[in-house]
Parts: structure tokens; sequence; C-alpha cells
């Protein structure tokens, strides 16, 4: 038994995204339960929940690259209007490079692997539009440079690069056009601990400097806590608690997240 | 003076589902702080005392009761307060104070202690200027002022954290015990720093192993060991 919390009166800022009310399934599988996410500007929110709980699943629609069977999604920016699960494939595609950046798990999914590395990032300005040069290759290394990434490595294609260096090209891909939200699906899962630590710092670095609003998506509770002011615990497709990144950590309510905190500890 | 904090009934206990068990910290609490007190609380281990404060900065979740804090934007139950405004608080008006630092990898020490103020609109020079001040009062040697806290001692975290904690003067500061290994100096500064901050208005609430480094600044004493928590005037003791 606890107390049911208010709704906020301090922050009057509306929230940047809302997720209302989001159910998918595969089949028999439901994914994704009935869940509503909000998201307020400048806030990093963490995602956890074991394999098939459905926190990519969600990431996947923020993304716009899945639609719910039911549910909205809304973005308060000045023109962005309604529903954006009813948006067309091209106006879609058009979102996302423009509002939306997204980092992958698994580099091949956000890169070409065989193309430079700068020619990746420039490519997402292309999709928006930019067409001279010289613009595309300063705000391409602008965005590299911003993620820490080596600029002698400029021409290098991923394939190239170490696994922490793909992600650092991931992460200039996705705020080459200083989105205003960025989504991270395990940024950092699979590198060793050190590059791991570094390429968390970036992420903590950029968000501080320019006031990004993220979710991150993570299993590894250590991410998430070292990141996210709020958190979202999710399992077998339902959200089952969020709070306060402490509270989820020191006083998690639910019994499924004691036992995923009591796990970590 | 006014109210800065109404405490009223405050229960708070854990459920471990996995032993199917509730487990009471402490119950039916209820008490004012005025600006510029100094409230301690003490009690024997387990009494309650770091969940009370976890509790106050919502860390933890009271099960019933209020806590109205007199913020800046009114009064707020910061029992049921919405996250983000509990977030938009913890970086304007309250503050927590605990011996041990998180620190970051590859953030300065004198980066860290600047970044409250950094926050509340500062401008970078004259955060990094403020930050060295506290760094040098509190006895952190200049050669770790651009150093990464990760590799720093002990003793030498704990003064990086109480520079930061303390730098920007706040409305409600919970101590939960901030002296614990501290070495003479920055003993001294930091009780310095907490009479300061009194005089300016701040209201603290505080666990000290050893109340005696405090014991000028404290105006009132709770006991929360069951059965004693009447709180007790402190108009005898000396400033």
């Amino acid at each position: 038994m606890t107390i049911t919390l208010d709704a906020p009166r301090i922050v009057t800022a509306h929230p940047l995204m809302t997720l209302k009310n989001v159910s998918k399934s595969y089949g028999d599988v439901r994914a994704v339960r009935d869940a509503s996410v909000e998201v307020f500007p400048g806030e990093v929110m963490g995602i956890v929940g074991e394999s098939g709980s459905g926190k990519s699943t969600l990431l996947r629609m923020m993304n716009l690259e899945d639609t719910p069977d039911t549910g909205s999604y809304t973005l308060d920016l000045p023109d962005v209007q309604g529903n954006l699960f009813e948006l067309d494939r091209f106006a879609r595609r058009m979102l996302c490079a423009t509002k939306i950046g997204i980092v992958y798990q698994n580099p091949h999914l956000g890169l070409l692997m065989n193309h430079s590395s700068s020619g990746n990032v420039a490519e997402r300005l292309l999709v928006a539009g930019e067409r001279r040069f010289s613009v595309l290759r300063d705000k391409a290394q602008i965005a590299l440079e911003a993620s820490e990434f080596p600029l002698e490595r400029l021409d290098a294609p991923p394939i190239e690069l170490s696994g922490g260096m793909q992600q650092r090209v991931q992460l200039a891909k996705a705020i080459a056009l200083e989105p205003a939200l960025l989504l991270l699906d395990e940024p950092t899962t699979g590198l060793d601990v050190s590059v791991q630590a570094l390429v968390l710092d970036t992420l903590k670095r950029l968000q501080q400097d320019r006031q990004i609003t993220m979710v991150i998506v993570s299993h590894d509770l250590g991410v998430i806590r070292t990141m996210a002011d709020r958190v979202i615990v999710m399992r077998r497709g339902e959200i089952v608690e969020s709070g306060l990144a402490d509270q989820i950590f020191q006083d998690p309510q639910h019994p499924y997240t004691q036992q995923l905190v009591h796990a970590k500890l | 003076m006014t109210l800065v904090l109404d405490v009223q009934s405050l229960t708070k206990g854990f459920t471990m589902h996995h032993l199917n068990t509730q487990m009471a910290a402490f119950n039916d609490i209820s008490f004012g702080l005025h600006s510029g007190e100094f409230l301690l609380l003490k009690g024997t281990n387990g009494a309650g005392k770091s969940t009370l404060l976890r509790t106050l900065y919502r860390s933890y979740l009271a099960q019933s009761g209020a806590a109205l804090f007199q913020s800046s934007h009114g009064v707020i139950d910061l029992m049921r307060a919405a996250d983000v405004d509990i977030t938009h608080l913890r970086r304007s008006e309250i503050g927590f104070v605990t011996q041990f630092l998180v620190a970051r990898p590859r953030v300065s020490a004198q980066a860290l202690v600047a970044e409250p103020l950094r926050q509340a609109g500062h401008s970078a020079d004259a955060a990094l200027d403020e930050a060295r001040r506290w760094l040098s009062a509190f006895g952190v040697k200049e050669e770790l002022w651009r150093a990464y806290p990760t590799t720093f001692s002990g003793g030498e975290q704990q003064k990086v954290n109480l520079a930061r904690a303390l730098i920007l003067p706040q409305k409600l500061l919970l101590l939960d015990e901030p002296t614990a290994s501290l070495d003479v100096q920055a003993r001294t500064a930091l009780v310095a720093r907490l009479a300061e901050l009194k005089s300016q208005g701040t209201a603290m609430i505080g666990v000290f192993h050893h109340p005696d480094d405090v014991s000028h600044l404290i105006d009132r004493v709770i006991d929360l060991t069951p059965n004693t928590s009447n709180p007790e005037d402190r108009e005898d003791v000396a400033y």
C-alpha cells in the first residue's frame, strides 16, 4: 500500500512525447498491453525488463517502425500534429529523419557497414533535403565530433571499426539533425566494460550540453541507473511500475521489480 | 520564521514480496520545521532515521501521511508530488547530503562540484570559480581539482561530495551522517557551512553519529526509537 501520486503541478511544460493506451499483438502473443508513457522535455526515461517484456517493441513504435493495434502517439512540437501512428510511410520517414534519432544495439540495423562513416552521417542529412556538399560534410563532421569519434577515421567504413566506434557513428547519425527525441536500444550491450563507460559518458555529456530528451532501453540496470531520471519497468508486455530512478532501485514496489533489483545487487 | 515543512502522520514500511513479509520503518511521525531550524533525528540503529530522510527526499515511497513543503511554487505534498516535480525540487530547493560520492567517469572534481550551479543557471566560469573555492574550503588539494574523483581515496571523494552538495543554498537540506570519517579541517568547514546556510534560512534535518560536532546548531531533537517519538525542546542548548 502506497500513496497515489498527483499530476505534475510545478513542471508546467507538456510532455514532449506521449504514448497512450498502446497495445500490440503478434498472433496470440500480446507484445504490448495498454502501455502509456509520458516523457518530459530534457528528461531521460529508462525502460527495463527481461527479454520479451515488450520494451524494444515499445521503442520501435516510438521510432514509427511498428504500428500498434490500438493507441496513440503524439510529439509536442510546433510543426507536428495528431496521432503519428496515422501518418503514411513518406510522412513517417520524414518525421523520423528530422525529429527522432535512434541508436540500435546492432549497428547493422542503423548503418551502411561498407560506406564511409561520414557518409553514413551525411545520408541522414540528405534524407532531410540537404544537397550542398560542403554543408553535408561540415554537419557530419560536427555530429561525429560531438559523439567523440576520432576525426582521422572519418572515411573508414563502420565494418572496419570497433564496436564502440560503430556506436559513435550511429550516435552521430542520430543527432546530426538535432532531433527532439533520441531513442537508444541497448546502446552499450555487447561492448567491453571500459568502452561502455566511455559511450555512456558521451551520451551523458550530450544530454547535458544539448538537453536532448532520451528514451533508453536496456536490460542492464547499471546503465539505466547511470543514465535515467525516471524508469519504467515492463513485464510480459505490461508496465508494472514506474518512478524516479533512485526510488525504483532503492524502494521497488512491484514483486517483479524487487526480484529484478535484487538479482542485480 | 516560515513553516518550510509540515510532516503529518507519516508512515513507512517495506513489503518484501519474496519473503511475504512487511517490515515497519516508522509509524505516524508528525513534526513541523521552520526556515533556519535544525532538527536532529536520533534513535537506535534501525529506528528509521535514514529511512525518514530518504522518504522525505522521495527515494522511498511513504505508505501514508503527508509532508507539506513550502516550495517557491506554493505548498506541495512531497509524498504525493509527481516524479517530475520532485526532480525539479531536487535541482532547486531540496538537497540531500550523504557521505558517498556518485562519481562519473571522465568528469573532473571541479566540474562535478560546479554542476548544481550550472543547472541553476550560473555561467560556466562563475560556477567553476565557486566550485574551486569550496574544494579549497573542504581541503581538497589543488592538484586534484582537475582530476577524476573515481580514483580518489574515500576521504577525498567525501570532500568533493560535500562541496557539491552544499554549494547551492537550498530551502531544505537533508543530512545523512555527513561528518562520518571526515578529517578535522573538512569537519570544521562543513560545520561552518551548515551554520552559514542555517543563518541564511535553510531548514535542516540531520542524522549524525556524533552530534557533538553540530551541537551548537541543533534546535530540536526527535527520537525515533519506538515509543519515545516526542519532540524534545532544545532551547536549553547553548547557541
